[in-house]
């Protein structure tokens, strides 16, 4: 203790900034922790079963419809934007000669999505698709505008989990023999399944919290979307209208809370997952 | 055979890269030619640098807009560089390895959080004590700054703390044994030397709060009015999307995706910037 005030009387600026790198983590710690006890705190006394009735009704605004869109539109998206992610990743990864014009310009294009509020992709979606393609507000139109959102992050996640696989890996699938194809498959994508895993979980966590880039291409009507091609409101978004009308505060406490502890467990999977893969 | 499987997957592979420069390209072909005209209807000049925005009288002014976003933006990088880059340094150089994977967790969950719930706690809790301070509304543009503030952290966070991670070992010990103190170890020699990455984290950061929606409109006041002060609402470009998207018709319609495009050409320069920045960090 004495040293240390010693050194603090020696040193005053090395002291301050001490003290403010502490600060600074304390905040950033404390903030999220006020976030979460101040909504649980809040949200909690509010849920109830009712909440998650089947049907919604102006009387009782149950999140459950929102809850089944916001499903539909997560498989939607990934089983799209999954597959096209990964395949374009590899192509940049593997295929790709160094230097390349084209391959500039399709990072450059990757780099430029992954930069683009989503406000834009909504309205981007309300133009190309619910507009141009006659779609309307529909699933489709919010799902694919989704899947232009997170390919970028699925992309870069999966890029920089195959550039982490050794190169010994590949040199020595070639060695055995092996052709590109099978090392691609066999060796290196399974290298980088932890890596491309936190990629989706991620996407997963954007597409459960947009708002901006849905509520005008899937809408906003209350009910479960039955039809790929009729309008639903996610969770996110049946919570910004909650909050909008200001008539069910209370209601949306609670679906703040629920899509808090979504969001928890998202990040509590991909963790285990990741873990998991990697311990393997 | 074989061979041809190879040869198909790589144009599989090939056209799936291709998507992103597609996608661009739809985008930018969609916004241009749905909010130009409208430019050039209202006449750019008098778009751009007009003060007032009043669509039942046909008079389309988005400065006022654009520099709410700017005064916003500007706000949540003076509170969220310091307070986010000081984080990033204790994950990188202070947190002890017990809690270092709270710390780590923390971060991401914050990251993961959607903005529609950034905003209702914005909304619920800062807004009313905004209310108390300033005597008057609480939806202000210093509301909106702290709220985006606190979302960009996450972001500047993690992408500080991995550069200032890629920073070899040898310079910090370096500095320690030629009797720097911590603090100025990583302050005059890991900080310079992982600049780069820690530039691009804060313009990523500029990114994301210039171009966040739901949160802002939840917290600013939203008055289409030119900003008045800190203590008074604003209504940046993205709220002015969302907030009339949804009635708006004809020539209204089309100033709302002009204001689209100022937005999403705002964006492109920010992303030229990083690229420019990384291509001198090359040399």
């Amino acid at each position: 203790m004495k040293q240390n005030l010693k050194t603090a009387l020696k040193h005053p600026l090395s002291f301050l900034l001490r003290i403010f790198i502490l600060l600074s983590a304390a905040i950033t710690m404390g903030v999220l922790l006020y976030i979460i006890i101040f909504i649980v705190a809040k949200g909690a006394p509010h849920l109830s079963l009712d909440l998650f009735a089947w049907e919604y009704t102006s009387d009782n605004v149950s999140m459950m419809p929102a809850i089944i869109n916001t499903l539909i539109m997560t498989g939607l998206s990934l089983v799209i934007a999954v597959p096209f992610g990964i395949f374009a990743a590899i192509y940049l990864v593997e295929y790709a000669k160094r230097g390349s014009k084209l391959v500039k310009v399709i990072r450059m294009t990757a780099e430029t999505l992954s930069g683009i509020p989503s406000i834009i992709y909504g309205l981007f979606g309300l133009l190309f698709f619910a507009t141009y393609l006659h779609w309307g507000y529909s699933m489709w139109s919010g799902a694919l505008t989704l899947v232009i959102m997170i390919l970028p992050l699925v992309i870069r996640t999966t890029e920089e989990a195959l550039i982490a696989v050794p190169d010994m890996y590949r040199e020595a699938s070639f060695g055995l023999g092996a052709g590109k194809l099978r090392t691609i498959f066999r060796i290196i994508l399974p290298a980088a399944v932890p890596g491309i895993l936190s990629g989706v979980i991620l996407s997963i966590g954007r597409i459960v919290g947009e708002t901006a880039a849905l509520i005008y291409t899937s809408g906003t009507v209350a009910q479960t979307a039955t039809d790929l091609t009729k309008s639903g409101r996610t969770l996110a978004v049946h919570m910004y209208s909650l909050s909008r009308e200001g008539l069910h505060m209370d209601e949306a406490y609670a679906t703040a809370l629920v899509l808090l502890i979504l969001v928890v467990l998202i990040n509590a999977i991909s963790d285990g997952i990741a873990k998991k893969v990697s311990k393997v | 055979m074989k061979h041809l499987k190879e040869q198909i997957m790589k144009v599989i592979f090939f056209i799936a890269a291709c998507t992103s420069v597609l996608a661009v390209a739809l985008i930018c072909i969609f916004l241009f030619a749905n909010g130009l005209p409208a430019m050039g209807k209202i006449g750019l000049g008098k778009f751009l640098t007009g003060v007032i925005w009043k669509p039942s009288n046909n008079i389309f002014g988005i400065l006022p807009m654009i520099m709410g976003s700017i005064y916003v933006t500007a706000g949540a990088i003076i509170i969220g560089v310091p307070i986010g880059l000081c984080t990033a340094v204790f994950m990188a150089h202070y947190c002890p390895k017990k809690i270092y994977g709270i710390c780590k967790a923390a971060v991401n969950l914050m990251a993961g959080v959607p903005s529609v719930v950034y905003g209702f706690f914005g909304l619920v809790c800062i807004v009313p004590l905004m209310q108390d301070l300033t005597g008057h509304d609480g939806s202000t543009m210093l509301t909106a700054s702290i709220l985006l503030g606190i979302m960009i952290l996450p972001t500047i966070v993690s992408v500080c703390e991995a550069a200032i991670r890629s920073v070899p070992t040898p310079y910090y010990e370096g500095a320690l044994a030629l009797g720097a103190t911590k603090e100025r170890s990583i302050f005059l020699t890991v900080i310079p030397a992982a600049k780069s990455g820690i530039v691009a984290g804060i313009v990523l950061g500029i990114g994301r709060a210039i171009g966040e929606t739901m949160a802002v409109v939840m917290v600013a006041g939203n008055q289409a009015r030119m900003p008045k002060g800190i203590t008074r609402g604003v209504r940046t470009l993205t709220s002015n999307i969302v907030l009339e998207m949804g009635y708006a018709a004809d020539l209204h319609r089309e100033a709302l995706i002009a204001t689209g495009v100022v937005l999403f050409v705002f964006i492109l320069l920010i992303n030229l910037c990083v690229a420019a920045l990384k291509r001198q960090d090359a040399k």
